[in-house]
């Protein structure tokens, strides 16, 4: 099975057509409400960035993420991403074990290096060291997650000796760890090692630069001996805007695209749209278009969408998500055909402990 | 074939910088068979500056980029605004990947009103290249408007330009096709600092 979600990067950013800025207390509380949403339509999986720096929001995401917990049932709360790079792996193991018990397993996590510079220095590292951090502070993490005491020595925190991360993982079971990049091959390799997944946010460039990036992941991951290639795990991400015929979804958010953060006062809606994932037209256009994502890379575990960036009114990303209910269903019955039967399911806590079970016996 | 890339960001029509760039790409042809590609940034404008801000090359782009970072040499000429290259030609080059241009033969040249600009190749162009670890051609071409009625002098310079260019390719192996991620760093060696591991 699939699984189908939505991301979002919490940028608190004006609505070009009204001129007004949501308050930081009204973007925070728009999250909440979209992840609740996002249960309500059929979606199996919200995901909150994480930023330290204006105009985004979300700094401190297993607050967040433990309050919609505690609203749903059955979402897996996500993230996109967790600094790996400028977070201490300490913290990281503890916060999201802890997310982990109190949502009885529904927690996974995006790990990213970050590429806002300044942000480094605020916390006393350097994005020159990037790579190397994602590295060493994956590993560390990682080790706390399996071993119940561990001994540690690295280049870039203190030294650790006899140390017990805090609580254990839920069922000694650690969340599942997708690896985020745009465009590094080191992190490809890194999630293909520990046979981890792989998240490739392919929102804003060509397929051909993922198409290569994901591949490279895939070799990897069969080369390290976790299965075939073809079984490696791949997340995607994806940006639509949708209404019920085409030329009225393209009028009501052309405005937002070119005003956009990123991408914005560049190419044009329709450039854009032919080179990259964004889809803006009537459903039947945007399933079509995911569809094509198989295509390119090969049966996929997980689907996100982003739906709530540019300054778009809280009342038309929830519209938005009502439409996302609506095609989820179509994608799923269309994913499943001809999918291999060895390809594996996305994952889950239950389906991680039975592997674990499995293994025991 | 060898093939040459040649690059020019002037913007008038005629213009003199498509016609520098012409006749050094002539010079070099009139000596070794080369496969040359012409490129007039002027009818990328609009794409170089939607680089600049999405991160990415458009598909027409991209082609002219493949083009020139795949060539054995390159040819890059610009008219001097202000005392040095103008932004468009600038601003192309920093769309190039990092690592781009390494090792590849370069031949600069530039095109002003006045003679009094001839220095642009030696302040602008030559470390702009030498910064991004290019061959830089001992000569470079200026061209004044002066330079293109005079009775001698820029011919002669061309033709110099060409010969330098041509005598380098014939020696050298043609350039290696670019693999991005062909090369991949064993995670055992990251874990380890960089470092190989014994």
């Amino acid at each position: 099975m699939m699984q189908f979600g939505v991301f979002t990067v919490g940028d608190v950013t004006p609505d070009p057509t009204t001129g007004r800025t949501p308050t930081e207390a009204e973007r925070i509380k728009a999250m909440v409400t979209i992840a609740l949403k996002a249960e309500e339509v059929g979606l199996d999986v919200f995901a909150t960035g994480e930023h330290h720096n204006p105009p985004f929001v979300p700094s401190s995401p297993t607050t967040m993420l433990g309050y919609i917990a505690a609203r749903t049932e059955r979402l897996i709360l996500s993230t996109a991403t967790t600094l790996i790079t400028t977070n201490d792996p300490v913290k990281i193991a503890e916060d999201y074990a802890m997310l982990q018990h109190l949502a009885d397993g529904r927690v996974d996590l995006v790990l990213g290096r970050g590429n806002t510079s300044p942000v480094y220095p605020w916390f006393g590292r350097d994005i020159r060291d990037g790579i190397d951090l994602a590295v060493e502070n994956y590993a560390l993490l990682h080790k706390l997650w399996r071993e119940d005491v561990v001994d540690w020595q690295g280049r870039f925190r203190t030294p650790l000796q006899s140390f017990t991360a805090t609580p254990r993982p839920l069922d000694g079971v650690p969340p599942f760890v997708w690896h985020g990049s745009i465009r590094s091959p080191q992190i490809a390799e890194q999630a293909a090692y520990y046979g981890d997944g792989f998240f490739a946010n392919n929102i804003f460039w060509p397929k051909e630069h993922y198409i290569r990036l994901i591949n490279l992941y895939r070799q990897r991951f069969e080369h390290y001996g976790h299965g075939a290639a073809h079984q490696a795990y791949v997340g995607l991400g994806g940006q639509v805007f949708m209404r019920r015929n085409s030329q009225d979804a393209v009028r009501e958010f052309r405005p937002y695209f070119d005003n956009a953060p990123v991408y914005g006062h560049g190419p044009s809606l329709e450039e854009f749209t032919e080179q990259t994932p964004l889809t803006v037209g009537s459903p039947q256009e945007v399933i079509d278009k995911t569809l094509t994502f198989r295509q390119h890379f090969g049966d996929y575990q997980r689907q996100l969408f982003l739906m709530d960036h540019a300054g778009l009114p809280l009342k038309t990303v929830l519209e938005q998500l009502d439409f996302l209910g609506e095609i989820v269903p179509v994608l799923r019955a269309e994913f499943a055909v001809g999918r291999p039967a060895d390809v594996p399911d996305a994952p889950t806590h239950r389906g991680l402990l039975a592997a674990k079970a499995e293994v025991v016996r | 074939m060898t093939t040459l890339a040649v690059v020019s960001a002037g913007l008038g029509e005629p213009s003199s910088s498509h016609l520098l760039a012409d006749r050094l790409a002539t010079a070099v042809a009139n000596r070794i068979d080369v496969d040359t590609k012409v490129v007039h940034l002027r009818d990328l404008a609009r794409d170089v500056a939607d680089n600049l801000v999405t991160g990415f090359p458009g598909a027409r782009l991209r082609r002219v980029v493949e083009d020139v970072v795949g060539a054995d040499a390159l040819i890059a000429v610009t008219p001097t605004f202000n005392a040095s290259y103008s932004g468009l030609f600038k601003s192309f080059v920093d769309v190039l990947e990092p690592g781009s241009l390494v090792g590849k033969p370069v031949l600069i040249g530039a095109t002003g009103g006045t003679e009094r600009h001839s220095l642009v190749l030696d302040h602008a162009l030559r470390p702009l290249f030498a910064y991004l670890r290019a061959i830089v051609l001992p000569t470079g071409v200026y061209a004044a408007s002066s330079d293109w009625g005079a009775q001698a002098g820029l011919v002669e310079r061309i033709d110099r330009a060409g010969a330098e260019l041509a005598d380098l390719l014939a020696g050298r192996a043609p350039a290696a096709p670019a693999a991005p991620y062909g090369d991949v760093v064993p995670f055992e060696q990251l874990l380890n600092g960089g470092r190989p591991t014994p």
